[in-house]
C-alpha cells in the first residue's frame, strides 16, 4: 500500500487530459488509479495463460497423484498414497530411473568434448567458424529427422557397420539389439546432438574474457593449460555449473530420441516415455500423475541443491 | 600461439588440434551425408549397396517426390507454418508486454508475480502434459492447431527474461518525454519501447521459431489426426508405411533438415547469440 502511494510521485505524472480514445478505462476518477491498473491490462493475459497451462496442471497433477482416475471417467477414487508406493515398490515402475544414469554418463562426456572444443576454438585457427558450425549444427536439427538418421546409423549394415568394416572391424553386432548397448547407443546420440549448445556456451563465455589477460599471462611464460587453469576455468565456472545441472534434470527428463528410435523397447524406456504411456496408453492418469511429481520434486531438489551450492548464480530479475 | 614450448611439442600440438577437429567433424557428418546419399538412391541401390556407396544417379529426386506427396509434408509444412506465425507473434507480444509491465511500473504485487513467472521455470514442461492434456482437452482444443499455439505462447518465460533484460537499457527518460507529450501507457509500449527491443525481438524470433519448429512431443500429444501432422509428426509417420524404405525415410529427413540449413546459413551469428542469451537466462 505504502508502495504505491510513495512511487507515484517519483513518475512523472499523466497529462491532466488524457487524449480522447486512449484510455484504457472510461473516465478514472484521478490519474493514479488508472496507473494503479495499467500494469494489470499489460499483464492480464500473460498470466492468465501462466496460471491455465503451468499453475492449473501443477495443482491438477498433485490432485490425481492421489487418485485411480483413469482420465476419462466421471468418477474417480481417492486412493492415498497408493501410487506413490507403487512407483517405489513395483521394480519394472522404478527401473526406468537407472536409465537416466546412461544419459547423466553422457552429459558429462558432452560437457568435457564442449569444454575441449570451446577451449581449441577460442584461440585463432584456421578455418574456426566452419569447425564452429559443423559442430553445433546437430542442435539445431528436428528431433524426429535426428531419430531417423541415427536408426539407419546403428542398423545393421548400416553407416556404423560400414564404417568400421573399412578398419576391418566386420562387427554383426546389434546396436540396438540389448539393453546395454541400446541405451549406450542412444546416449551417444543425445551426446551427438547436444554438445554444440554447451560447446557454443562455453565458448561465449571465454571469449568475454578480455584478451589482455591471455597477453599478461603469455608475457609471463604461462603454458596453454597454465592459461586454462587460471584465466579460462574460473571465468566460465559459472556457466559450467549451470551446463551440469541442465544437464541433470534433462538426464531425467529424456524423452524424443529413444521414443522415435526404439519407442521404448529393450529396456530403453525412460521415465517420460514410461509417464507418457501410463497416462495415454493404459489410461492410469492417478498413477502417472504420481511420476509426474515425482519427477517435478527430484527436479525441484536438484534446482534446490544449486542454488545452495552456487548462490551467486540466483536469477537477478527484480 | 606463442607459448613457450619445447619446438618439438609445438609442431605437434597443433596437428593434434586439427586432427580433433577433423575427426570429431567427420563424426557430425558421415550420419547425416550418408542419409542424404541414401535419399538419392533407388530402393535397388538400398537394399544391394552398402550404406557408404554412392548412388548411381545424383540427380534421383524421386525418392523426395514420394516423400512430399505420400507423406503429406506440403500439408505438414502448411501447418507448422501457421503454428509458427501465431505462436512467435503470441511470444513476442506477451513477453514485451509482461517485461514493460515489470520494468516500468511500480505495483504492490509485483514481486509475488515475479515470484511466480520465476518458479515455473523450474517446472519442466515434460512432467506436467499428464495434467495439461486435460486442460486442454477441457476447452475442447484437443486435435486442433490451437491447442500447441497456446501452450508455446504460454509457457514460454526464458523469452520474458530477454525482454526484460533488453527493457532495462531502455532509458526511461524516453518513456516520460512521450508521456509528458500526451501519451499513454500503451502508446509507449506500442510506440517506443517496442520498437526498440528489436534486437530482443530477432532475439526471440529466431530462439522459438527454432523451438517450435523441431517440437515433437506437444504436436505429437495434442494433435494425433492425419490432417493436424507438423513437419515432426508427420516426419514420424513414415515409420509405418514406408517400413523399411530407408530411401523414402532418408528424402523425408533430408526435406525437413534442410530448411534448418539454410536458416543456419543466413542467420549464423544470431543463433549462436540467441542461443548463448536464452540457455543462461
Amino acid at each position: 500500500m505504502t508502495e504505491t502511494t510513495h512511487t507515484a510521485p517519483a513518475k512523472v505524472p499523466r497529462a491532466t487530459a488524457p487524449p480522447p480514445g486512449t484510455a484504457h478505462r472510461s473516465s478514472p476518477p484521478r490519474g493514479s488509479a488508472l496507473r494503479r491498473v495499467t500494469p494489470w491490462l499489460f499483464l492480464a493475459v500473460p498470466l492468465a495463460l501462466l496460471v491455465t497451462f503451468t499453475y492449473v496442471p501443477v495443482g491438477n497433477m498433485i490432485y490425481y497423484s492421489f487418485t485411480d482416475w483413469d482420465g476419462v471417467s466421471p468418477d474417480r477414487n481417492f486412493t492415498g498414497l497408493d501410487n506413490y508406493e507403487q512407483i517405489f515398490t513395483r521394480p519394472e515402475l522404478f527401473r526406468v530411473f537407472f536409465v537416466s544414469f546412461y544419459y547423466l554418463a553422457a552429459s558429462a562426456v558432452q560437457i568435457v568434448i564442449a569444454l575441449y572444443f570451446a577451449t581449441v576454438l577460442s584461440f585463432n585457427l584456421r578455418f574456426r567458424n566452419l569447425f564452429k558450425g559443423i559442430l553445433f549444427f546437430p542442435y539445431l536439427i528436428n528431433g524426429v529427422a535426428i531419430g531417423f538418421v541415427f536408426l539407419y546409423f546403428f542398423q545393421d549394415g548400416g553407416t556404423l557397420d560400414s564404417v568400421l568394416s573399412w578398419f576391418g572391424a566386420d562387427s554383426d553386432h546389434a546396436w540396438l539389439g540389448d539393453p546395454v548397448s541400446a541405451n549406450t547407443s542412444l546416449a551417444g546420440v543425445s551426446v551427438w546432438r547436444f554438445t554444440g549448445l554447451n560447446f557454443v556456451l562455453f565458448l561465449g563465455a571465454i571469449q568475454s574474457i578480455p584478451a589482455e589477460l591471455y597477453e599478461a599471462a603469455q608475457l609471463d611464460g604461462a603454458t596453454r593449460w597454465q592459461q586454462f587453469r587460471h584465466i579460462i576455468a574460473p571465468s566460465i565456472r559459472p556457466v559450467v555449473s549451470l551446463s551440469v545441472i541442465l544437464a541433470i534434470s534433462g538426464s531425467l527428463a529424456v524423452f524424443e530420441i529413444p521414443y522415435i528410435m526404439t519407442g521404448g523397447a529393450t529396456g530403453t524406456t525412460t521415465f517420460v516415455i514410461q509417464t507418457v504411456k501410463l497416462a495415454f496408453q493404459f489410461n492410469k492418469t492417478g498413477l502417472a500423475s504420481a511420476a509426474a511429481v515425482v519427477l517435478l520434486l527430484i527436479i525441484l531438489l536438484i534446482t534446490w541443491i544449486q542454488r545452495r551450492l552456487v548462490p551467486d548464480e540466483k536469477v537477478d530479475l527484480v | 600461439m606463442t607459448t613457450p614450448l619445447p619446438a618439438r611439442r609445438r609442431r605437434v600440438a597443433p596437428a593434434l588440434t586439427y586432427l580433433s577437429l577433423i575427426l570429431t567433424s567427420l563424426v557430425v557428418l558421415i550420419p547425416l551425408v550418408v542419409v542424404f546419399l541414401t535419399s538419392l538412391k533407388t530402393s535397388e541401390e538400398v537394399a544391394d549397396g552398402g550404406a557408404l556407396s554412392l548412388p548411381g544417379d545424383w540427380l534421383n529426386f524421386d525418392n523426395y517426390v514420394t516423400a512430399f506427396n505420400d507423406g503429406k509434408m506440403l500439408s505438414a509444412f502448411g501447418n507448422t507454418a501457421v503454428i509458427l506465425l501465431f505462436s512467435i507473434t503470441g511470444t513476442v507480444v506477451i513477453g514485451s508486454m509482461t517485461a514493460y509491465a515489470i520494468d516500468r511500473f511500480d505495483f504492490r504485487a509485483k514481486k509475488p508475480i515475479m515470484a511466480l513467472f520465476l518458479i515455473a521455470t523450474l517446472v519442466p514442461g515434460v512432467t506436467t502434459q499428464v495434467a495439461t492434456f486435460q486442460v486442454v482437452n477441457s476447452f475442447g482444443l484437443f486435435n486442433s492447431l490451437w491447442a500447441p499455439i497456446l501452450l508455446y505462447m504460454g509457457t514460454d518465460i526464458v523469452s520474458i527474461y530477454i525482454f526484460l533484460q533488453f527493457i532495462r537499457g531502455i532509458p526511461v527518460s524516453l518513456d516520460e518525454a512521450a508521456r509528458l507529450d500526451g501519451a499513454n501507457s500503451f502508446t509507449i509500449y506500442w510506440k517506443i519501447i517496442l520498437p526498440l527491443l528489436k534486437p530482443a525481438v530477432a532475439t526471440v524470433v529466431i530462439i522459438k521459431g527454432i523451438t517450435v519448429y523441431n517440437d515433437f512431443y506437444i504436436p505429437f500429444l495434442y494433435m494425433p489426426s492425419e490432417d493436424l501432422g507438423t513437419i515432426s509428426t508427420a516426419l514420424f509417420r513414415f515409420k509405418g508405411p514406408f517400413g523399411a524404405h530407408w530411401e523414402n525415410i532418408s528424402a523425408g529427413a533430408i526435406l525437413v533438415i534442410a530448411p534448418t540449413l539454410l536458416v543456419f546459413l543466413f542467420l549464423q551469428r544470431y543463433i549462436y547469440n540467441g542461443f548463448a542469451q536464452g540457455a543462461t537466462k
